[in-house]
């Protein structure tokens, strides 16, 4: 139920980067949701469609990345691979381990479609408007921008 | 062109979560964020624990629901400060609720805030508040097999509160599996057993809040 939260919070977040690069569609994008989660993949789907219709991002190829458990015992140190029920380590029996994955829930990527006019004139991230149309300065078109903080 | 993110997607609750937590450890209030479906006494737990701790803390109540201020009503009737928020809808509690929830609070003369979250036993697990630690609550009517449906809520869960100990014979509910599902998932979380309405257990489950409390207060 709460799947339609989590997707306005995704699209808010791509929204703000593909606007950023003045990009003009979505064509994709990638998220990792751990298994661990209760983010089910058919609800994020649902919620993806109904929320981008009529948008520049609708008919964007939405793939998503369930990320399986696995645990390190922190008695032994043996790491493994798990379902959602079962975390006690296989190998010694211990209660002490510790979530290595299974609980992501993470943007990884974005793709977008940026205009030929935008593409050579704003390589280098200066707003809208910039009168810089060297054109060296498109050479970072393509690039991996990274929008973290 | 692809740009890469690696952003957590709620990114923006995990922000204020983690204000609302420097904010509770610099006032040293220990902050409880309980989980539990509907009905399964979340309230009456709620104030068998007030009855247990009242004299040696000072506590108030953030109460999450759909609608209607009950929950509050009932706290405030024992004299207990209680802001009721509601959700409209929503099936979880947000971090910006308890931002705004405990900004009406005096946090310098509380030593204990305990959430009841919107009665869920799903969407809550997902949400960081900035609490300490969730607790969850689960009744013996509800069944002993609810650990096998919905672990992500018996995994967050630093502690299981096993609540209406006292129909146990009516309902058929086998403890030992209950115990040994809840040990599977998350084993090092302790269960109580308790009857909020009778008082059966509160003394150890108020005891084990009571050690909780004093590690931030130390």
């Amino acid at each position: 139920m709460h799947e339609l939260g989590i997707m306005s919070g995704v699209l808010d977040a791509v929204d703000k980067s593909a606007k950023q690069a003045q990009a003009d569609k979505v064509l994709k994008i990638s998220l990792s949701i751990g298994v661990m989660t209760e983010a089910i993949e058919d609800s994020l789907r649902f919620a993806f469609e109904a929320l981008t219709e009529g948008t520049y991002m609708e008919g964007a190829d939405l793939e998503i990345n369930m990320v399986e458990p696995r645990s390190r015992c922190l008695e032994c140190g043996k790491e493994f691979n798990h379902d959602r029920f079962h975390v006690l380590c296989p190998e010694c029996g211990s209660f002490a381990t510790e979530l290595l994955q299974g609980r992501e829930m993470q943007i990884d990527s974005i793709e977008v479609d940026i205009p030929d006019d935008v593409s050579n004139t704003s390589a280098d991230s200066t707003p809208t408007g910039s009168t810089n149309g060297d054109s060296s300065a498109s050479a970072d078109v393509g690039s991996a921008v990274s929008l973290t903080d | 062109m692809q740009i890469d993110l690696k952003q957590p997607i709620l990114a923006k609750n995990d922000k204020l979560a983690e204000q609302n937590r420097a904010l509770f450890a610099k006032k040293h209030v220990y902050v409880l964020d309980i989980l539990a479906s509907p009905g399964s006494g979340k309230t009456s737990t709620i104030l068998a624990t007030i009855e247990a701790l009242r004299d040696e803390f000072n506590i108030a109540v953030i109460e999450g629901d759909i609608a209607s201020q009950v929950d509050s009503d009932r706290i405030k009737q024992q004299g207990i400060a209680a802001v009721q928020i509601n959700t409209g809808g929503a099936c979880h509690l947000e971090s910006n609720m308890i931002q705004r929830a405990i900004s009406v609070l005096d946090l310098d003369d509380l030593d204990l805030i305990l959430i009841e979250n919107v009665g869920n036993l799903v969407c809550p697990t997902d949400f960081d508040l900035g609490e300490n630690v969730k607790v969850m609550i689960l009744s013996v009517p509800e069944g002993d097999d609810k650990p096998l449906k919905y672990p992500g809520v018996f995994q967050v869960s630093k502690a299981v509160v096993l609540n209406k100990i006292d129909t146990k014979p009516v309902f058929n509910f086998d403890e030992q599996a209950f115990d040994d599902s809840v040990q599977q998932l998350n084993p090092t979380a302790p269960v109580f057993p308790i009857s909020a309405t009778s008082g059966e257990g509160v003394d150890a489950w108020a005891q084990w809040l009571t050690d909780q409390i004093h590690t931030v207060q130390a």
